[in-house]
């Protein structure tokens, strides 16, 4: 144990808290997704890790088509034309992936009433279908003829390998706070899930649309005899999350620099704990959930050694339930006060 | 007939909750429903909504058949509903349960809205004091203002009441059967499911009776509540 790592120098403090909140807001844009479909549904889409994971995919494959294969070194100014696409080539791949999802894994069971527990397995299958068809890409694309030419979207060596992005983005000192340096790309990463969240909060605020997402929540037979057209409303749930999770992917990439077919899996876990600590269903309290998760796991990886990072997670999870079991924020979605 | 319901039959699994309902509702008028606990009224109320699944049978609308559309185009056609137990949106203000009412109606920003607004405010002047507050945190009476203020919301040709009386104090009853009347000369027809039956038949232009799911009786307000069948039945002998 040793506390001086953390607690030595504000330097130390700062990047390991700087570090947390990185990830933090990663896991945050992830719990939305969790959350709102919990919120409508109440039903845990365990797909949404892989929904995740294709959208890093989208990110890396984008670089590979718009930049090529050879390694390359570059800043965020000159990465983000590339950056720009691949974001929404990574909105557009997980927004993708969940609505398949919600048409084949859910409307049907929903349709007959089925009971949650029969979701929660069709979800559980569907992601493992999901992440086990990614780590088969090369033998889909032999299938399809495009070894030669689309060799590069498969991977140098096998599928299941980690795939590095060929653009790693290098972060650079914006500037400092008591001895630490805050990065362009953390900053960036942090600020656009502040803003991201801030939108989507206003949305389900402060629009018609909104107002039909949480009337569902609330009451879905009221909000039904009210005209809200709940297949719609639960489509655009998904799509939401998908969105959202395409944007967490983007950042991840931009952070991590390379993902592979399980990426989905401790990234979904994480951002479900982060959305249960919260509270699950409520969208300010994923916000809340995953920066506490990132900051907390951070500091107990510095006290305790990184291979420490999850268990001080899952502990954290634990212990909070325990003290407040509805989560930090409490209320769902639905019930959040106007 | 704005309403025809012919044949219905609606299970819960293998209990047949009602079966083999015909009756209709003429334009501009109230027609209710009345019957004893469990005969199957919110049921009947429900299917017509959309919110049930219809075994057999045809439910037409404006002579249309709409048996099979779901819920939320019903409403845009015209039928919205009170629902037995209120079903207000616990988490939303006074203000936007009745924004919600309103939710397929695209003249939201105008002034005839604001009246609509008004009138409902008129009606019940507590939930206009109530505004801000949360629905949840209102008494069972209010919320049952509330979930017939946003039912009037919709502007619709036909309204579904599942027991507004219930849950309120007897002046206040007196004041919605007024209330639906009042509705009702304003061109809004009423479908009205009651226990309170003696003010139903007063009210009702025609009267059905519900018994362990099938009509048993039919006829105007007036003659029913004349009945002595009825009277020994529903009405607690002498109204
Ligand atoms: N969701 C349900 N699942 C199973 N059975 C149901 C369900 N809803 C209603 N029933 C049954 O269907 C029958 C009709 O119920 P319904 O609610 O339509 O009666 P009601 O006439 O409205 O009664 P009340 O005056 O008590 O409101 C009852 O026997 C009831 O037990
Ligand atoms: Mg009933």
């Amino acid at each position: 144990m040793d506390f001086g790592a953390l607690f030595g120098s504000f330097d130390n403090f700062a990047s390991f808290t700087m570090g947390g909140l990185v990830f933090g807001a990663i896991y945050a844009l992830i719990a939305l997704g969790y959350t709102m479909v919990y919120g409508v549904l109440q039903l845990i889409n365990f797909a949404h890790s892989e929904v995740f994971m294709y959208g890093t995919f989208a990110v890396a494959w984008t670089f590979v088509l718009l930049h090529g294969t050879g390694d390359a070194n570059w800043s965020l100014g000159k990465a983000l034309p590339i950056l720009l696409v691949a974001l929404v080539a990574a909105m557009l791949a997980s927004a993708a992936i969940a609505l398949v999802l919600e048409r084949v894994a859910y409307r049907p069971l929903i349709n007959k009433n089925a009971p949650k527990l029969i979701a929660l397995i069709s979800a559980i299958g569907a992601s493992f279908a999901l992440s086990e068809a990614m780590g088969l890409r090369d033998r889909f694309a032999k299938w399809l003829g495009v070894d030669d030419n689309l060799a590069n979207y498969v991977s140098p060596k096998k599928a299941r390998d980690v795939y590095t992005n060929p653009v790693t983005i290098e972060p650079h000192k914006l500037f400092e706070v008591g001895g630490y340096n805050v990065t362009d790309v953390d900053l960036v990463i942090v600020l656009a899930a502040l803003v991201m969240m801030f939108a989507l909060d206003q949305f389900v605020r402060r629009t018609r649309f909104g107002r039909g997402i949480r009337a569902v929540a609330q009451d879905p037979e009221s909000a039904a005899l009210m005209g809200v057209n709940s297949t719609r409303v639960v489509q655009v749930t998904f799509l939401i999350g998908g969105l959202m999770a395409g944007v967490a992917a983007t950042l991840y990439m931009m952070k991590i620099g390379a993902t592979r077919q399980s990426a989905g899996f401790l990234l979904g876990v994480k951002a479900f704990t982060a959305a249960v600590m919260g509270g699950i269903g409520n969208l300010r309290g994923a916000l809340l959930g995953g920066l506490v998760l990132g900051v907390m796991e951070s500091w107990g990886a510095a006290i305790w050694g990184n291979e420490w990072r999850d268990v001080v997670a899952f502990i954290l999870l634990v212990l909070i339930l325990l003290v407040r079991p509805s989560g930090l924020l409490g209320e769902a979605l639905g019930k959040a006060r106007a | 007939m704005l309403l025809e319901v012919q044949g219905l039959c609606v299970n819960y699994g293998h209990i047949e909750a009602i079966r083999d309902i015909t009756f209709g509702v003429e334009e501009g008028t109230v027609a209710t429903l009345i019957g004893a606990n469990g005969a199957g009224k919110t049921t009947t109320l429900k299917t017509i909504s959309g919110l049930r699944k219809v075994r057999a049978g045809q439910i037409l609308f404006d002579g249309k058949d709409i048996t099979q559309l779901p819920p939320y185009e019903r409403v845009l056609m015209g039928l919205s509903q009170s629902p037995e137990g209120r079903g207000v949106f616990p988490g939303m203000t006074v203000r936007e349960n009745l924004d919600m009412g309103a939710f397929v109606r695209k003249d939201v920003k105008t002034a005839a809205y604001q009246q609509d607004l008004d009138r409902v405010y008129d009606l019940f002047p507590r939930l206009k004091e109530r505004q801000g507050q949360a629905a949840g945190s209102m008494s069972g009476g209010e919320q049952q203002m509330l979930a017939i203020g946003r039912a009037l919301m919709a502007k619709p040709r036909l309204v579904l009441l599942d027991e507004p009386s219930m849950g309120l104090a007897p002046k206040l009853i007196q004041q919605i059967f007024s209330i639906i009347s009042e509705i009702n000369a304003q061109g809004t027809t009423v479908l009205l499911v009651e226990q309170n039956a003696a003010q139903a038949l007063k009210r009702a232009h025609t009267a059905h009776i519900l018994e362990t799911g099938e009509i048993v009786r039919s006829g105007t307000g007036h003659e029913l509540a004349g009945d002595d069948a009825v009277k020994a039945a529903y009405l607690g002998g002498d109204v």
